[in-house]
This record gives structure tokens, C-alpha cells and sequence, in this order.
């Protein structure tokens, strides 16, 4: 039934996409792992890590694109449920450093014996089980994203000032995670992860598995997001977002709606954000800055919201674009980024992928017009 | 506040108060509509049609009053969604059609039935759901047009779309928002057709500024003035009422 | 200082002072002199003879010495004061204040001192302002001799507080006695139990201090005395420190209307989300700057009233950008509050790195001009200038910005283009061009705030991200569309972080007050003094 249910909103564009982001996953894997070194099919294991990490921005693009382009929520608090994500994935992984840290201790990491811990603070018990963090990875973020959209929704906050309170919430969040009495690493955040599951996490094996990881995730978030939006419930989603109150007086629960996709972006993003931490090697509060989450909307924007594959593209894009001009022009990257905001507000409000539709249309009427 | 009183009426309102900052939109306003009845309110601007509306369908909720739906609901207490599953459905006087969805998919979320979140996400449309669609579309005469996009469909073709909508909905009574506005004489002697026809299975409210189209409907006339009930009879009683006449032509 | 060297000084003071009615004190020139010359033992009595004389230069002259910077000019014989500027030093005139050129140490003659001397002068210095001249030294003395206790400094103490005709420093020198008594070994029980009554009377930290001390007196009466008159401060002083938190408050909640004021006309009146709203803040801090960097370089007279001419410079600076923004971004996005969200937090990241690019990334420093530094009490409260002008000026820019919108035709048409858009056009009012100019406003109060800002916050590119969530907040919280609900949000909301500061520490205080109105939201979407009605559909 599962099976079904996924398959059957997934029309033929979705699967290919999908079908291309699996070979995305699996043959520079392939490459990195059957070719030598210096064979020019070779690929090496830091760009690996750099796509991986794309990778897991484009499921954030889609967890925001899901709530914004498919729902009208625009959130400007998603990058919180990726960094919770992250740092449920790095209370595990520092808990596997055991006693390799710096001062040794096999029970506190490092930044606590620093900061005069005398034992682990109760949420961090059973981080030391994969087990345990794995569905954490998902929760966190879930119960935040429960009890801010239960009450956001029922009391009909809308439009401008839900993106205020998400916003806030996120910095909220930030100011609480720099805090060194939190319990979570100050503003230093988490580093120095050793093991992944035993299996060392700057190994390049390690780092082609999450590399895989990273892209079957993408798929699966794909396929389901597909099957949500090509569902009844998909069509109901779109209605809320192009006529609340219609959907009101048809007699939809509309609160039901909002929390259902919100929530299920929420867990999205916290898996992102999990898988994203062990290929960076770093969390720290600073992925809590509002202007990240803003960031994510922007990828969306830049690809076409309220279509799958549009946030995927933009995030890779837009973070693409960003690596190579912080490395080859850094004073330039924020003006770039910042002219991204306007121009594709201004000028391309369907995106990169609504550009395509537009010039094919375009292409087919002047077919059209002039027959040969 | 007591137990909602039992009476036969479809829609019992008695004594409805609704203030903004001290205006009062409705004033002790009371009104009846039996079943099976269509019924016409008319009023000048501000005389509170929109906001009873609004209370009728949950939109706003009065600050003292009784409104009774089917003689046990008590609508003071329910929001929009509960209302409209009772059988309370509304069109406003903007046509306003899901624009990013096709003409079936307007039909199918409108059809009365399946609401919860849950259920849609794996339900797949039943064949009776399927067979009230084809039914429906045949009424409009936009079979042709199912698959299309309603925001490209033409002005009069997206009231086609509603009114299938309100059908696909089937509630026990519409509530009408000035049906004609801006429209010709031709569209709007349409209208009035097409809400008798309604009307024969359905009770209606209609509100509406427009005098001709009131007399074409031939129905019950309520006059509201200042957020309560001026007058209530047929068109030509209301019309000989001096007090009516001062509303709309004094001054 | 040994109390035993004190009271010599005293008590040579007091002798000196005895004389100084009848002995021919000499003019200022004499005294002077006489301690130029002589022999240490000499000195000692010239410097008491002019620590007697209550000249006003005396003081001026007797600090000089004790510090070395007192010299004989061999060409004039003239004694002056010096001051090191660069290689040379810059010479004032010692008994008439004025300048008198430069020259250089070696052409100079000390006037040397040894530490026996020192120790003299030190006292004659702090004896000499319990009689000066001026109410404010004499002040000040008597504080400082509350704080010290040194019983030594009784008599004197007890000698200015019989000359002292001005009230309040009469109770300043009361008080100076009770504080002494209370700590010395020889006052009688009945002595001590006055002093505490005389201290509780005083009633700010100190005085609790010392009740505090006595209150583990071995003497039975005199701990119940100080405990009860303890107590009874205690509760005081915590009124006075809500009154201090509440002090506080305002001034955050001043800075936070600053900040929030003109974003409330852009998303209050317009609906616009004005992300860039805390670069405009930026603009006007920076505008500032180099309005201060050019006084500087070029009219440093000017300096005090640098902050003043800031001001019509950045409210054109910020307006005239604000709008540029509506007339090139804004205008195309009326009607998509989402995408102007996003288009204007570009616009910011734009400008943020445009500062950067010109002016560096590091703070720049705006100085307080004189006007703004300093503190004075209010009872027990602390208020500094710097942040009582700033709460003026917000209240100022608050009223002013009413007066604007009811009484002018563009608040007028501001008006009218809120309530009824398509109506206001068809009566000819120009929509275009009042939205371009409510923007450039909005923005042009923004830069004013940066000025204000400029004094108490960094100034660099970041300057404006730190305000734009609270703004935000504030507005929200307030009540969109209603100036007052901003006033009243600002200063509710500085108020209440102020008060959880203490109990809570000042970062989860603001996380508090986040949490806080992400809850009040819920409740009331539209903020505390919300429109109610169909006109807010």
C-alpha cells in the first residue's frame, strides 16, 4: 500500500528526476571507489563531501519548498530544524569520541570538562546509541515544528507574521545555543567527531557512504513530497495556499493541513541537517542565523517554488555559485547573492524551472504561428 | 448561555449583537428562514448584510444571541469548517474558484464528503464520487473544459464553475452574496433562474442591493437597517413601508 | 595616608586656619612663593598658609606640586604649572591660571618635594575642598570623607559643618560625621545610635553598607538599632533598584522605538516588509561618522554639535536611499508582502557589504560629545546623559513624527493611500509618488536612529541585523498600524527584558521576551491595540 501510495503522484518527469539524482549517487561513488587515483574518471573523495553537502541543502530546499511553494507558509525558520537535526547527529558522534578527546574523560566531551561539568546533562543520556540519536534526528525537530505550527495554525496566524515568529524562533534558538550554560558546546558548537557508526569519519570510504546517503535521501524525500503533492491531500494543500477561507467554508479543517506538511518538512530538514553534519565535521549555533533560513528560500525561489524539482536545482546553483565566489571573489559574494534576492523576485518569480516552461511555450507557439 | 431553543426553522437567529470598536454591525437582530424557503435580504450599505453572513457561516462570532442551524446546532459555538460540514455553504459575491487547479479538481474539493487530512492523503476519488463529478459537470455544461485550468476560464464560465461547486458541496442552505453585481440584464435573469432551480432542492439566503433582481426572485423580502430588521414581507409590502422608503430615499 | 599624618595635617590646618583671620595671610603671590623658597620645613608651613588662604587657585596650585609638575621660570621668576606636550611643555601661569608659552623641563626649575611633604600636601588638598569655594567641591569632599571614615578627619569635618551654610551640603558633612563616629572606637553609644539614625537617613548603598557592619556590633542596642535600620533601608533600596530597572528599561525600550518607529510607517501603513529597514539604521550611524571624521579634520570647534548636524544629514542620507529602493525594487512587489520580504533582505545583504567595501569591517567610533557623557543621580538612580538625551530624542521623533502625520497634507495622504487606495487615487492624490515618500520617511527616521545608535551600539556593517527582529517584535507586539501601540510596545518590552535580566542573565532574558511574544502573537495576531472590524480584511 506504502508503494502504491508513493507511486502513484510521482508523474514521469518526477521519476526520471529521481532516477537521475540515484545515478547522481551512485556513480561518482562508483568512481571514487573502482578508479585510480590519478585516472581522469577518478573521483576524489573532497568533492564527494562538497556535493554531499549540497546534496543535503537541497532537501532543505524541498522540506521549505513544501511548506512554502506547496502550502503558502513561508518560513524563515527551517535552517532551526536542520541544525537540530545536526545536532542530534553530533551529540552521537561526540559521545563516540569517547576517551580520544583531549582531556580524555570517557563519559563528558571535551567542552564540558572544560567548562567544569561534573556529569552529563540528562538530554544527553542515550545519545551514545545510534539507536537512540537516529530517531531523535527526526523528533526534535518534529516536536518544535508541532507545537509552533498547533498553535500558529489554530490561532490563524498568517502570512507575514508567521514568517516573523519563525524567524524569531530561530533566533531565539541561536541565542540560546551560544550559550555556553545550554549544554551544547557555546559558540563553539561540536567538532573533532572521530567514529560513524565504528566507522572512522574522515575515512574516504565513510565519506563516499555518506555521499550515497545524502543522495537516497534526496530521492525518498522526492518520492514522497511527489506522492503528497500528486494526492487528494496534495490538491486540497495547493487550495488552502490559493484560497484559505474557500477551503474554510468548503469545510476543511485547514489547521490539520498546515501542521501535517509542517511538521513532515520540519523531520525533513532535521535529516538533512543530520547527514550534513558528518560531512562538514562541525556544528555550531551559528547554523541558527535567521539569514540562513532566508537563504534556504532563496534556493527555492531561485528554482521554482511549488514545483520538486526546482528547490533541488536552486540549492546546488545558488550553493555552487556560493563556493566558488567566496573562494575566488569573497567581497563579491554578497552582492551577488543579495542581487539573487531581488532579481528573482522581481524578474523570475516562477524560478529557474518556470523560466524553462516559459521559453518551451514560448518556443511552441511560435511553432505554432509559424508553420513550415 | 442556555440551551439553544428547539424550533422548527432551518436558521434561527434572535437577538444578534455584533460591535467593532463600538459600531454595532448587527443590533439585536433576529431572523427566521423555514426549510425549503428562499429568502431575500436587502439592505443599504452598512446595514450588516455581510457581517450576519459572517456569522452565519462562523466567520464572526456575535457578542450575544442565539443562531440555531436544523433546530439543535448552534452555530455562536462552531467554527467555519464544522458549519459548512452541517450543510451551510456560501458563495461570495467575487467568484472565487481554485485557480491553480483544473475544473474537475475544483468539483472534487468541493464534493461533499471527505474532509479530513488524513484520509485524503491516500484516498484515490470512489466511483460514485466519480459518476457525482460527471453528473455535475453534464448540470454546467463544462465537461469539455474538466482538465482545463479554471484561471482560464472566462468570467461567466468561473460562476458556472461555482454554482457546480455549491451543487458538488449539497448543502440543506446556500448563503448568496450578491449574486448580479456587474452583471447584464440577460446574466442577471439567468441568476434568477438558476437559483430557483436551486431553491428546489435547497434553501437559500440571497443578499442583494439590486431591486429588479429581488422582484425577479419573487420571493420573501427582509429588510435590515442598521444591523437589525427593518421590515419583513413581500416585495411590494416592504416597498409601501414609509420607513423602508426613508432608508433608501430619505434623508 | 596614616591617619596619624592626617591629623597632623589637620590639626595644622585648623591652627593655620585660626591664624588666617589674623595674620596678614599675604596676597597669593607671597604665598606662592614662599613655597618656592626655603627649606622643606619651610614649605610645610607655606603650603598650609595657602591651603588656609580658600584662594581658589590654591588647589589647582597645591595638586601641581604634589604631582611635580610645579617649576620656577629662572627668566621671570615667574611660577607656573606645566603640562607635557610632546617634547615640550605647555606652561600656565600659576597664580593667574592663564598660558605662558611653552618651554622645554631643562630650562625649567622643579619645585621639589619629598614624601614627608607629599603626604602634607595630599591632606591640604583634601582638606582645602571641604572649605572651597565651590558647592560642588565641597560636596564631593564630604563624600569622599563618608566613604573614607578616617577619624582623624573629625575635627575638620566638624569645622566645615559649623561653617557650611548651604543646606544639602550641610547634610552631606552630617552625614560625613555620622559615618566617621559610627566607625570610630571613642564615641559614645549615644553618638553611635544618632550616626545610624543620621546614615539610615542617607539612604543609598553605602550607608546600607555601614548599617550592615554595625549590625555585628558587640553593644546590644546599637546591633538592633543598625539591624532595624538595616531592614528598613533594605526595602528602599529595592525600590529604588526597580525604579533603576524600570530607568533602564526605558532606555532600551527608547532605542528599540527608535529603531521600530520608522519600520512601523513602512509595514504599519504600507504593508511593506522592510527587511533592509536595520541598514537604514547602519546608514545613518555611518552617516554620522564621517560627519564627525570631517568636523574633526577640518572644524574640531564644532566637535560638541557633531552629532547635531549628523542629524538632517542621515535622515536625507537613509530617506533619500529609501526612496530609491521603493521607486527601483518596492513599487514592482505592492500586493506580494512575501517577495518583498525576500527582495528587500537582499537589498540589505547588498548594502551591508557596501559599507564593508568602503568603510572597512571593523567598528568605527563615533565620540560622545561632552553634552552626552556623564551621569548624575536621580535619587538612587544612575542616569547618564548619553541615554537620557536618547530618550528624549526618541519621544522627540515620536511627537514630531505625529505632528507629520496629522497635521501635514502628506500625512494626509498617507492616510488616505492606507485606508482606501484605488478611493485616495480617484481624488487625485498621487499614490506613487506619497508611497515613495512614506518609504523615504520611514527610512529617513530609521537613519535618525542611527545617530542615536551611534553613541551606545558598535558602528559597523552589522550595526542594523542586531534591531531588525526586535523592531519587528515591537511593532507586532504593539499593533500594526498604531504608532502609540509601538510607543507602548517598546517601552512594555524593554521594561520587561530589563526586569528578567537579573533573575535570568541578559541572553535568556531576550529569549524569554521572544518566546514571549512568539506565544502573544498566537493569542493576538494583530498585536495589542489591534483594528478590529471588516476593514482589516
Amino acid at each position: 500500500m506504502i508503494t502504491r501510495f508513493l507511486w502513484q503522484g510521482v508523474d514521469r518527469k518526477l521519476r526520471w528526476f529521481i532516477a537521475l539524482v540515484l545515478a547522481a549517487g551512485i556513480v561518482p561513488v562508483l568512481l571514487n571507489l573502482f578508479t585510480p587515483p590519478g585516472s581522469a574518471l577518478h573521483v576524489p573523495a573532497w568533492a564527494l563531501q562538497l556535493v554531499g553537502k549540497y546534496l543535503c541543502y537541497a532537501a532543505l530546499a524541498l522540506a521549505v519548498d513544501l511548506v512554502w511553494g506547496y502550502c503558502g507558509i513561508l518560513t524563515l525558520g527551517h535552517a532551526a530544524f536542520f541544525a537540530l537535526g545536526g545536532y542530534c547527529m553530533g551529540m552521537y558522534l561526540m559521545r563516540q569520541i569517547g576517551s580520544r578527546g583531549v582531556y580524555g574523560n570517557p563519559i563528558l566531551p571535551d567542552f564540558m570538562v572544560f567548562l567544569n561539568y561534573k556529569e552529563l546533562p540528562w538530554f544527553w543520556r542515550g545519545f551514545d546509541h545510534f539507536w537512540f540519536a537516529a530517531p531523535m534526528i527526526v523528533i526534535v525537530p518534529s516536536v518544535l515544528a508541532l507545537a509552533l505550527g498547533w498553535f500558529a495554525f489554530r490561532s490563524r496566524v498568517t502570512g507575514v507574521y508567521l514568517s516573523i515568529i519563525t524567524q524569531a524562533m530561530t533566533f531565539a534558538l541561536m541565542l540560546a545555543f551560544f550559550r555556553n550554560d545550554t549544554g551544547l558546546g557555546g559558540n563553539n558548537g561540536m567538532t573533532d567527531f572521530k567514529d560513524i557508526l565504528g566507522f572512522p569519519v574522515q575515512a574516504d570510504g565513510t565519506r563516499a557512504a555518506l555521499y550515497l546517503a545524502s543522495a537516497l535521501m534526496l530521492a525518498l524525500f522526492l518520492l514522497i513530497a511527489g506522492a503528497i503533492v500528486g494526492s487528494r491531500f496534495g490538491k486540497a494543500l495547493t487550495a488552502v495556499r490559493d484560497a484559505e477561507s474557500r477551503m474554510r467554508f468548503l469545510g476543511y479543517r485547514v489547521e490539520g493541513y498546515k501542521l501535517f506538511v509542517f511538521v513532515l518538512s520540519a523531520a525533513m530538514a532535521g535529516i538533512a541537517g543530520a547527514l550534513y553534519v558528518p560531512q562538514v565535521g562541525i556544528i555550531n549555533p551559528s547554523e541558527f542565523a535567521p539569514g540562513n533560513s532566508i537563504e534556504a528560500v532563496l534556493w527555492v525561489a531561485v528554482g521554482g517554488r511549488g514545483t520538486l524539482i526546482g528547490p533541488v536545482i536552486g540549492a546546488v546553483l545558488v550553493n555552487w555559485a556560493k563556493t566558488y565566489l567566496t573562494g575566488a571573489l569573497p567581497e563579491v559574494w554578497l552582492f551577488a547573492l543579495g542581487g539573487l534576492f531581488i532579481a528573482v523576485t522581481l524578474f523570475l518569480p516562477r524560478g529557474v524551472v518556470g523560466l524553462w516552461a516559459q521559453l518551451k511555450a514560448g518556443r511552441e507557439r511560435s511553432r505554432r504561428v509559424a508553420p513550415a | 448561555m442556555s440551551a439553544p431553543r428547539s424550533t422548527s426553522a432551518l436558521l434561527y437567529l434572535s437577538g444578534v449583537t455584533v460591535s467593532f470598536d463600538g459600531f454595532k454591525a448587527l443590533n439585536n437582530l433576529s431572523l427566521l428562514v423555514e426549510p425549503g424557503e428562499m429568502r431575500a435580504i436587502i439592505g443599504p450599505n452598512g446595514a450588516g448584510k455581510t457581517t450576519m453572513m459572517d456569522v452565519v457561516t462562523g466567520k464572526t462570532r456575535p457578542d450575544e444571541g442565539e443562531v440555531v442551524f436544523d433546530g439543535q446546532a448552534d452555530l455562536t459555538r462552531l467554527d467555519e469548517a464544522d458549519i459548512a460540514t452541517l450543510g451551510i455553504g456560501r458563495k461570495f459575491q467575487k467568484p472565487t474558484v481554485f485557480e491553480n487547479h483544473t475544473v474537475r479538481d475544483n468539483l472534487l474539493l468541493a464534493l461533499a464528503g471527505q474532509r479530513s487530512w488524513y484520509r485524503l492523503l491516500t484516498a484515490a476519488p470512489t466511483r460514485a464520487e466519480n459518476d457525482r463529478l460527471e453528473e455535475i459537470l453534464a448540470v454546467i455544461r463544462m465537461r469539455p473544459q474538466q482538465h482545463m485550468s479554471a484561471a482560464r476560464l472566462s468570467h461567466g464560465q468561473k460562476q458556472w464553475l461555482e454554482i457546480g461547486m455549491l451543487l458538488a458541496q449539497d448543502p440543506k442552505l446556500l448563503l448568496v452574496d450578491e449574486p448580479v453585481a456587474g452583471m447584464t440584464d440577460v446574466e442577471t435573469e439567468t441568476t434568477a433562474q438558476v437559483l430557483r432551480e436551486i431553491n428546489k432542492s435547497h434553501s437559500v439566503v440571497v443578499v442583494e442591493h439590486d431591486m429588479s433582481f429581488v422582484r425577479a426572485l419573487g420571493v420573501k423580502v427582509t429588510v435590515l437597517h442598521e444591523g437589525s430588521m427593518l421590515a419583513e414581507g413581500t416585495l411590494d409590502q416592504v416597498s409601501a413601508d414609509p420607513r423602508v422608503v426613508e432608508v433608501y430615499l430619505g434623508r | 595616608m596614616t591617619p596619624s599624618r592626617v591629623l597632623t595635617g589637620m590639626v595644622s590646618l585648623i591652627t593655620a586656619l585660626a591664624l588666617a583671620g589674623a595674620a596678614v595671610a599675604g596676597d597669593l603671590g607671597t604665598l606662592v612663593v614662599n613655597l618656592t623658597t626655603g627649606g622643606f620645613g619651610d614649605r610645610e608651613t607655606a603650603i598650609n598658609a595657602l591651603a588656609a588662604s580658600g584662594e581658589p587657585r590654591a588647589a589647582p596650585i597645591l595638586e601641581a606640586l604634589g604631582a611635580g609638575r610645579l617649576y620656577v621660570r629662572p627668566a621671570d621668576k615667574a611660577v607656573v604649572i606645566g603640562k607635557a606636550q610632546g617634547n615640550q611643555l605647555d606652561l600656565t601661569d600659576a597664580l593667574t591660571g592663564k598660558p605662558a608659552g611653552t618651554a622645554s623641563e631643562d630650562a625649567l626649575q622643579r619645585v621639589r618635594i619629598n614624601n614627608r611633604l607629599r603626604g602634607v600636601i595630599d591632606d591640604a588638598v583634601g582638606s582645602l575642598t571641604l572649605l572651597s569655594p565651590d558647592p560642588r567641591m565641597r560636596r564631593s569632599a564630604a563624600d569622599s570623607l563618608f566613604k573614607q571614615r578616617s577619624p582623624s578627619a573629625l575635627p575638620a569635618v566638624e569645622h566645615a559643618l559649623a561653617a557650611e551654610k548651604d543646606a544639602g551640603i550641610k547634610r552631606a558633612f552630617a552625614e560625613a560625621r555620622a559615618s566617621i563616629i559610627l566607625a570610630s572606637n571613642d564615641a559614645s553609644k549615644a553618638q553611635k545610635l544618632e550616626a545610624i539614625s543620621v546614615i539610615r537617613g542617607r539612604g543609598d548603598r553605602d550607608a546600607m553598607g555601614f548599617l550592615q557592619a554595625a549590625a555585628s556590633s558587640s553593644d546590644a542596642d546599637i546591633k538592633a538599632a543598625a539591624t532595624a535600620a538595616a531592614g528598613s533601608l533594605n526595602q528602599t533600596l529595592a525600590v529604588w533598584e526597580a525604579a533603576q530597572n524600570v530607568w533602564y528599561g526605558i532606555s532600551l525600550g527608547s532605542v528599540l522605538l527608535l529603531a521600530a518607529i520608522g519600520l512601523a510607517i513602512t509595514f504599519g501603513t504600507m504593508g511593506v516588509i522592510n527587511m533592509a529597514h536595520g541598514e537604514m539604521v547602519m546608514l545613518g550611524a555611518y552617516t554620522t561618522f564621517v560627519v564627525q571624521q570631517v568636523i574633526l579634520a577640518y572644524a574640531p570647534g564644532l566637535f560638541d554639535a557633531s552629532i547635531v548636524i549628523a542629524l538632517p544629514l542621515a535622515f536625507l542620507v537613509a530617506g533619500v536611499i529609501g526612496v530609491l529602493i521603493e521607486r527601483s525594487v518596492i513599487r514592482f512587489l505592492y500586493g506580494r508582502p512575501l517577495d518583498t520580504l525576500l527582495a528587500t533582505w537582499g537589498l540589505s545583504l547588498v548594502l551591508q557589504q557596501a559599507v564593508r567595501t568602503i568603510f572597512g569591517p571593523t567598528n568605527r567610533e563615533v565620540r560622545a560629545p561632552s553634552w552626552m557623557s556623564g551621569s548624575f543621580l536621580v535619587g538612587q538612580i544612575d542616569v547618564t546623559y548619553g541615554r537620557l538625551w536618547i530618550v528624549v530624542f526618541a519621544l522627540l521623533v515620536f511627537a514630531v513624527l505625529i505632528l507629520v502625520l496629522r497635521k501635514t497634507p502628506l500625512g494626509l495622504h498617507m492616510r488616505a493611500v492606507t485606508q482606501n487606495r484605488p478611493m485616495a487615487a480617484a481624488m487625485g492624490i498621487r499614490t506613487p509618488r506619497v508611497d515613495a515618500l512614506t518609504f523615504g520617511l520611514g527610512s529617513g527616521i530609521a537613519g535618525l536612529a542611527g545617530v542615536a545608535l551611534s553613541q551606545i551600539d558598535n558602528v559597523s556593517p552589522n550595526l542594523g541585523q542586531g534591531y531588525i527582529i526586535d523592531s519587528f517584535m515591537v511593532v507586532v507586539f504593539g499593533g500594526v498600524g498604531n504608532l502609540f501601540g509601538t510607543l507602548l510596545g517598546a517601552t512594555a518590552l524593554g521594561i520587561a527584558n530589563k526586569f528578567l535580566e537579573p533573575y535570568a542573565g541578559a541572553v535568556l532574558g531576550k529569549i524569554l521576551v521572544l518566546v514571549f511574544i512568539i506565544l502573544f502573537i498566537q493569542r493576538r495576531p494583530r498585536g495589542m491595540f489591534a483594528l478590529k472590524g471588516r476593514a482589516v480584511e
